[in-house]
């Protein structure tokens, strides 16, 4: 994809380069009490790599080796399901991802419009991060509230019932 | 038509996700009703109330629940499926923020009815908020001691990944793998997660097991039609006056939920289209909405119930590109484990978007159809079946929109 020229480096978005990877000891006991809640404890491998992306900012093939080393797996397992999901990166993203839905109701609702709005506003494609590395910009498949059409997620929230305007009000507040 | 709110019955209080309003209103007492049950006495009562499952597929529930092997001596999981996904669908997330309390108390009944110890709640990762507000239910539920003394509940988060919404991709993915389906038999009542009988249901079809074991399974059934008891929760969006979640009976027709609840067609005003269960549903024409939305009589329309998210389209709207869109989306969303799948929803997704763009050409539209044919009934899971709902249907009942823009088909 064309974005790949644009992310921005590990030091800019402020992200634990590869010496730092590595949980403290409290997420180390986290690991190990989402480990224990399954009769199988790989079973916690996918809120294990949420919990490696919250802290590294993304997953990279160092994240990928140091969790499969708490799980006692092999790294292309790993990395075999970083791939799978969408919503693990592998590449740095922005401090705030913005996803649009362009599925059927927000494409009849004018998603095509809003996401030609936000690329002109961020000065970015769809699969980007701006310069500063403020915001990643993603169109997606269908979140599930269709009732709000058009409609994004701002990093956890969403955000419904969208026009330019809204879209204006929503980017001023991520900094 | 407008039948008491059983479902969203609660979803007009502010507080109703709490512990404290779910037990003002009636909470948490299907539950020591249900303990007083022998668990065979659960399954048959469920069965009776003709409760089919909510998600999708549409299978009777309490039979679903009688395939866990008699005599088993293991662990049996009961695994709930939050993992809400289905384009135009959008129900699951109303009852986990709104009435989480429900689905805990409907998974307390259908654990002692399959007698597991232990349940996991699959929830989609994108959605947070209603993940933090389960979890805070769950809380709730431990401190009260409704949880913890004999069945223990999971909140598991997905990663994004539609697929993961078919039983066996979701096992898959609990257990901490890609979500690649698996092969049936073995049926997840006889080999699930973790290699034990595992039950999965969605949260919807949960949430009204409470209210079978308080009011019965006669009045429940009496509520849908011959074969399907109860109400259900529709999705409505698209080209509608309020677009929205309604609670109505499954004996409702297509008309009466377009135009009685959710408020009529916007755009010009006339109805073209409708996708009446979700987008892998078939789509119907505006002369073909007088259809009951239960799982027969939609089925008997050649079309599915699907998840009842139901999408409306007036006359304003391209078919063709409405296709494209749809079809982007099942090539995105193809785990990529069965070669008919990968394939065809990717060749298909390209053809679209060249008929769209104006560069189709003639044996385009017998090509998309003789691919999607040749798929169906194919691969593992039912997912290649869904996108060719949409391909043959779109293109069969729209077909002149479709070579209106093949430069080829077009006369001069």
């Amino acid at each position: 994809m064309s974005g790949q020229a644009r992310v921005p480096s590990a030091a800019h978005a402020g992200l634990a380069s590869p010496a730092q990877v590595t949980f403290s000891p409290a997420q180390l006991a986290e690991v190990r009490r989402l480990q224990g809640l399954y009769p199988d404890p790989r079973a916690a491998l996918l809120p294990v790599l949420h919990m490696a992306q919250d802290t590294f900012g993304y997953v990279s093939l160092e994240v990928e080796e140091y969790v499969a080393g708490l799980f006692a797996l092999s790294p292309a397992h790993v990395h075999e399901v970083v791939t799978f999901y969408t919503l693990y990166f592998q590449t740095p993203k922005g401090r705030h991802v913005v996803a649009v839905c362009h599925n059927l109701s927000c494409h009849l609702a004018g998603a095509r419009a809003i996401i030609e709005h936000l690329e002109a506003r961020l000065g970015v494609a769809v699969g980007e991060t701006t310069d500063d590395g403020r915001v990643t910009l993603q169109s997606v498949e269908c979140l599930c509230a269709c009732e709000h059409a058009p409609m994004m997620q701002v990093d956890d929230r969403y955000e419904f019932d969208l026009t330019p305007e809204k879209v204006d009000r929503i980017l001023e507040r991520l900094r | 038509m407008t039948a008491e709110k059983l479902l969203m019955r609660n979803f007009d209080r502010a507080d109703s996700h709490t512990l404290e309003a779910y037990r003002a209103t009636g909470g948490y007492t299907a539950w020591p009703k249900a303990q007083a049950l022998d668990p065979a006495a659960i399954v048959e009562e469920v069965k009776q109330s003709n409760l089919r499952g909510l998600g999708g597929a549409g299978f009777p529930t309490g039979t679903k629940w009688s395939f866990i092997p008699k005599n088993h001596t293991g662990p049996v999981y009961l695994v709930i499926n939050a993992d809400e996904g289905e384009p135009g669908t959008f129900k699951d997330r109303y009852l986990l923020e709104r009435d989480p309390h429900a689905l805990l108390e409907g998974m307390l009944v259908a654990a002692r009815a399959i007698r597991s110890a232990r349940g996991f709640v699959y929830v989609r990762g994108e959605y947070v908020e209603p993940w933090r507000r389960f979890a805070a239910a769950v809380r709730e539920a431990y401190d009260a001691g409704y949880l913890g003394r004999g069945f223990d509940v999971v909140v598991h988060r997905g990663a994004g990944a539609y697929i993961c919404g078919e039983e066996t991709g979701l096992i898959a993915s609990l257990e901490g793998k890609k979500g690649w389906p698996k092969l049936k038999p073995p049926f997840p009542a006889i080999k699930g997660a973790f290699g034990a009988p595992t039950i999965v249901n969605n949260v919807e079809t949960i949430c009204h097991v409470p209210h079978i074991i308080n009011r019965g399974a006669a009045w429940f059934a009496a509520l849908g039609t011959k074969t399907q008891g109860g109400t259900r929760m529709y999705s409505v969006s698209g080209r509608v006056k309020r677009p929205g979640v309604y609670e109505a009976s499954v004996a409702i027709t297509l008309r009466q939920l377009i135009y009685d609840l959710a408020g009529g067609v916007t755009g010009n005003g006339r109805l073209k289209a409708v996708v009446p269960g979700g987008s892998s549903a078939a789509i119907l024409r505006a002369d073909e909405i007088d259809v009951t939305l239960d799982v027969d009589g939609l089925r008997n329309a050649g079309t599915m119930a699907g998840s009842a998210g139901v999408i409306v389209m007036d006359e304003t709207v391209s078919i063709p590109e409405a296709l494209m869109v749809v079809a982007r989306f099942y090539a995105h969303e193809s785990c990529g484990q069965c070669t008919p799948c990968r394939e065809s929803t990717g060749w298909i997704y390209k053809m679209c978007q060249r008929i769209v763009e104006g560069r189709g050409t003639k044996d385009d539209l017998d090509k998309i159809l003789d691919v999607a044919r040749r798929g169906a009934g194919t691969t593992i899971c039912a997912f290649y079946d869904g996108a060719v709902g949409p391909y043959i249907s779109y293109i069969e009942k729209f077909r002149s929109e479709f070579e209106a823009l093949i430069p080829t088909l077009i006369p001069t």
